[in-house]
């Protein structure tokens, strides 16, 4: 039933304003062009301003950079996998090791988890949407600026090649005379900007926008997580826009702040990246964290161990992960009090991250669980998290540090963090969601192999890299020789070997996700509502669910609302029976929709400021007319953005009934 | 939605709910730190001696939070805007006094 | 900046532009506060050029330090013009704020010129550029203020829907505030405690 009001498609639109005012008609909104409200076909997804379309365009941009990331990391693996490698030069390799970090943490990782937060955040809140629409799209549109402008770099001289760390002064004018870094600096202030907006719009959202009775610890374990890194989002930001800012300056005017001749010292890049750098890696990881608690609930058939204890040992992390960045300087010259006082903090850390895991667990613990792919993803990730935790740990205590620093062992860690923590819980939730955006399932056998491919290719991979550390292969060197190579079990050349063509049994299990995305793409079998029997509110819509989400929104009395309105407790056996299936438990919300719902519309502003600072940053590196042009549209598009309504239809409406969408943004 | 206009002296705490002080409330704070800033000045011209750079300190501070919570309005608003704007300053100031001293930048 | 014509309502009972703003001014801090530490960790690394001492006029910064001063009250009394839907007012007010503002930035490119003629140019040394890169960021935001103060004074004037702008006036005002109290503690880390 029409319950949205829209006008017919190819109309223009213009908003009945009070009794006496003016109307706005196209040429006076300063738009040369009608405002777009197509909701099929291309111009439906370039220019809209919904949460679940802009996930999903997060979400196969973020995999697309995962395929690029993971071809540079091939290319790593193929020069290392026998001595004296021939595959890439120095400067080729400085510039893949870069590149295939920057691409995995700033392309794939945060753009995917940003895809999920996106799609679900309104979804599990009991929302219509975002709180500012068209500052969501513009967030995106910036992410795809900004990661053309980093990777245009391979084609105009070469990429960025000082490490996705980008420490100076090596990376300034004189030892990095290429314009690679200056399209990395630029490149990464414009995805900053999506961080940065996209952050501001989630906590409001999250803040404002919840359906009635949801309190915030009646908030879903996912959106918590989420939340939380949007704060970190919101405050560590800025500290690389300051560092990028320098590093631009000494670039291009020739400012100072890392000339040691002139007093500079280079400590003040590597703590202003890394006062940055360490809340992004939880930026990375608390995600993943939420979906796993989504996800491990539901195949354990019991709720969530403490959440509480989950919720606030994630925000936690997200407080006390300000306080250890210097673990990643332990052998730049701090001093031994800095080193001691950061050394004792980062073990703190380790805490809050345990409970987490004590949670999951004891969540298992006497659940009846079910293996379905994503339920694998999960427990993976407990296992392999740990595993990269523990090795964590042993960083933590500077003296070890000392040794470890530089080498693989450090590379073994993060990577069975992001790896084994960040990504392997992205791909649980796209099992566990898939049928809710997609309104198909996965299949599970081809989920089990590339699953299995997966984690198998991962350890094989990073495994023996706890042992090349150990034996003192450096990061960052591109060629290994027989001489260093050493005998008996802890050779290199043996271990190396193993690594390449672990790396290859990864990317054979990635392949298969690919090829299983394309197989139910092609399968005709339609998802059931709710076919994992899930307990939260995203699950109480259609497959997808409608452009409003919600034929009226829900009133929350639990956590886990979902599950509460279709399970019992049968207080004769003290069990949960069950009193509604999901159809009935959907059709009753759908009895009474609310009337007179205003969905935002569609707008092309935010692609056009976005895409403005594309000839701005192409300006700053080769010829400033081009950026003051770029300047010129960006004025434009924030005048005329700014005097565009965000509805398209008639704005005059009553106050004071449920089912408001977003009208703000 | 019309304001009262009451005399304010700078002792009441002024708790009007909605849009804030009268013209002349808010006429007696910029006085305040029209005050304020005047003394700082004074601090180039006069030997304050050991007190001149916890004066300074002070001053900054107090103008820093007049503003904040009378310009801005924070003391009469929702708790939690002094809480999302109090938490990102804190931080700072946090994060970056580590930063300095792990220069030994307030070792003399 | 789009406008409704009336709050609807929210979990927090608060509106959403005004969570975001103040969001957004505590991730300022980081900003300025990174911009603030790296000035200071470089502010008596003079290779070449004058020292701090040696450039700087206080009497002259203190004159611009206390127009922009007066022009947070004056921003305040536009918020408060636009709370009682006094449109002239609040245009009044607005005009004035951005041109106060505008009297600040002159007195920083006056000053800026100075400096430079003086022998302080932004690549003289770690001073130079860490002082023009503080101060330079500060300006932008000024700058950046004035235009929002002056297209919201125009904006104003040609819509004809009276007196709903408040909040916009309010949240710009916020902004400018926050600006204004930047320069507070510039004032004093950077001019007024010596070397």
């Amino acid at each position: 039933m029409a319950i949205i009001e829209r006008p017919a498609p190819g109309t223009i639109t213009t908003p009945a304003l009070l009794p006496g005012a003016a109307e706005i008609t196209p040429s006076r909104t300063f738009g040369a062009l009608k405002r777009p409200v197509a909701s099929t076909g291309w111009k439906s997804w370039v220019f809209t301003v919904d949460h679940k379309k802009l996930g999903i365009m997060y979400g196969a941009l973020a995999m697309f950079f995962f395929i690029v990331g993971g071809i540079e990391a091939l290319l790593i693996r193929l020069q290392l996998a026998a001595p004296d490698g021939k595959v890439l030069n120095a400067d080729l390799y400085n510039q893949m090791f870069t590149m295939h970090a920057t691409t995995m943490v700033f392309l794939f990782v945060m753009p995917m988890a940003s895809a999920f937060a996106n799609y679900f955040i309104p979804l599990q809140i009991g929302a219509r949407d975002v709180a500012f629409p068209r500052i969501n799209a513009f967030g995106f549109w910036c992410l795809l600026a900004g990661g053309i402008i980093i990777n245009l770099s391979w084609f105009l001289g070469g990429a960025a090649d000082g490490g996705w760390f980008m420490y100076a002064p090596n990376s300034g004018p004189v030892f990095s005379p290429s314009h690679g870094v200056d399209f990395w600096a630029l490149g990464l202030q414009i995805t900053g900007i999506a961080s940065l907006t996209g952050a501001i719009n989630l906590i409001v959202t999250v803040l404002n926008m919840r359906a009635p009775g949801m309190t915030l610890m009646k908030v879903p374990v996912f959106t918590w997580m989420a939340t939380v890194v949007q704060f970190l989002l919101l405050f560590a930001m800025p500290v690389i826009t300051v560092a990028l800012f320098l590093l631009m300056f000494q670039r291009v005017f020739g400012a100072q702040f890392f000339d040691v001749a002139a007093g500079a010292d280079p400590l003040l890049w590597q703590h202003l990246f890394w006062i940055f750098g360490h809340p992004e890696v939880y930026i990375l990881v608390l995600p993943s964290f939420g979906i796993i608690s989504e996800v491990l609930p539901v195949f354990s058939r019991k709720p969530l161990f403490g959440y509480p204890f989950v919720v606030f040992s994630g925000a936690a992390i997200g407080f006390v992960g300000w306080g250890v960045w210097a673990h990643h300087m332990f052998a730049s010259g701090l001093g031994p009090v800095s080193v001691a006082v950061f050394s004792v903090a980062t073990m703190a850390i380790a805490v809050p991250t345990g409970v987490k895991i004590i949670n999951w667990t004891l969540t298992m613990w006497g659940g009846k669980l079910v293996f379905t792919t994503a339920m694998k993803y999960a427990i993976g990730l407990v296992f392999l998290f740990t595993v990269g935790g523990l090795s964590g740990v042993t960083h933590s205590i500077a003296p070890s540090d000392t040794q470890q620093t530089d080498t693989y062992y450090i590379v073994a860690h993060f990577h069975y963090v992001l790896f084994g923590g960040a990504i392997l819980g992205l791909f649980s939730g796209m099992y566990y969601w898939w049928p809710k955006m997609f309104g198909k399932m996965l299949s599970e056998r081809l989920g089990s192999w590339n699953f299995w491919l997966t984690v198998i290719g991962m350890n094989l991979t990073f495994g023996p890299m706890h042992i090349l550390g150990l034996q003192g292969q450096p990061r960052r060197m591109y060629v290994w020789t027989e001489a260093r190579a050493g005998e008996g079990f802890f050779n290199l050349a043996f271990w190396n070997l193993v690594a390449t063509v672990g790396s290859f049994v990864l990317a054979l299990g990635v392949l298969l996700f690919i090829i299983n995305v394309w197989v139910t793409a092609r399968k005709k079998e339609l998802a059931p509502l709710d076919p994992w029997n899930a307990r939260s509110l995203e699950w109480m819509t259609s497959n997808p669910p409608k452009e409003h989400n919600f034929d009226a929104i829900p009133h929350v009395a639990h956590l886990d609302e979902f599950f509460h309105r279709k399970y019992e407790e049968d207080t004769s056996t003290h069990s949960m029976k069950q009193v509604a299936t999901a159809e009935k438990v959907l059709e009753d919300l759908e009895r009474n929709p609310d009337t007179n719902i205003h969905m935002p519309s569609p707008s092309y502003w935010p692609i056009v400021l976005a895409f403005s600072l594309i000839p701005i940053a192409l300006g700053l590196i080769y010829s400033i007319p081009v950026a003051i042009v770029g300047g010129a549209i960006l004025l434009y598009a924030m005048y005329g953005w700014s005097l565009e309504p965000s509805v398209a239809e008639e704005s005059d409406y009553e106050a004071g009934h449920n089912g408001h969408g977003a009208h703000h943004g | 939605m019309a304001t009262d206009t009451h005399i304010h002296s700078e002792s009441q705490t002024g708790d009007h709910a909605e849009h804030g002080m009268s013209t002349r409330g808010y006429v007696n704070i910029a006085i305040i730190l029209a005050l304020i800033t005047a003394l700082e000045v004074a601090t180039y011209y006069v030997d304050f001696g050991p007190f001149f750079l916890p004066s300074l300190i002070i001053m900054m501070v107090a103008k820093f939070v007049i503003v904040v919570s009378y310009f801005m309005h924070l003391k009469f608003d929702n708790k939690i805007f002094s809480f999302l704007f109090y938490s990102g300053l804190v931080l700072a100031i946090g994060v970056y006094v580590a930063f300095l001293a792990t220069f030994h930048f307030f070792i003399r | 900046m789009a406008d409704t014509t009336h709050a609807h309502h929210t979990s927090t009972g608060q509106s959403n532009v005004k969570l975001g703003m103040w969001m957004f001014l505590g991730s300022e801090c980081l900003l300025f506060g990174g911009l603030i530490s790296t000035y200071l960790l470089y502010r008596g690394r003079v290779s070449e050029g004058p020292t701090p001492s040696q450039i700087f006029d206080i009497p002259f910064t203190s004159v611009s330090s206390f127009v922009l001063l007066m022009s947070s009250l004056t921003m305040v009394l536009a918020v408060s013009a636009a709370a009682k839907k006094d449109d002239r007012g609040t245009n009044l007010w607005l005009v004035v704020t951005a041109m106060l503002g505008a009297t600040f930035v002159g007195g920083q490119v006056y000053e800026f010129t100075a400096f430079y003629n003086e022998g302080l140019g932004f690549t003289t040394s770690l001073f130079g550029s860490s002082f023009y890169t503080l101060t330079g960021f500060h300006g932008v935001h000024v700058t950046v203020g004035i235009i929002m103060l002056l297209a919201l004074v125009a904006i104003n004037k040609r819509s004809k829907v009276p007196g709903s702008k408040a909040e916009t006036v309010e949240m710009l005002g916020l902004y400018w505030h926050f600006v204004d109290i930047i320069w507070i503690i510039i004032f004093t880390l950077v001019y007024l405690i010596p070397v």
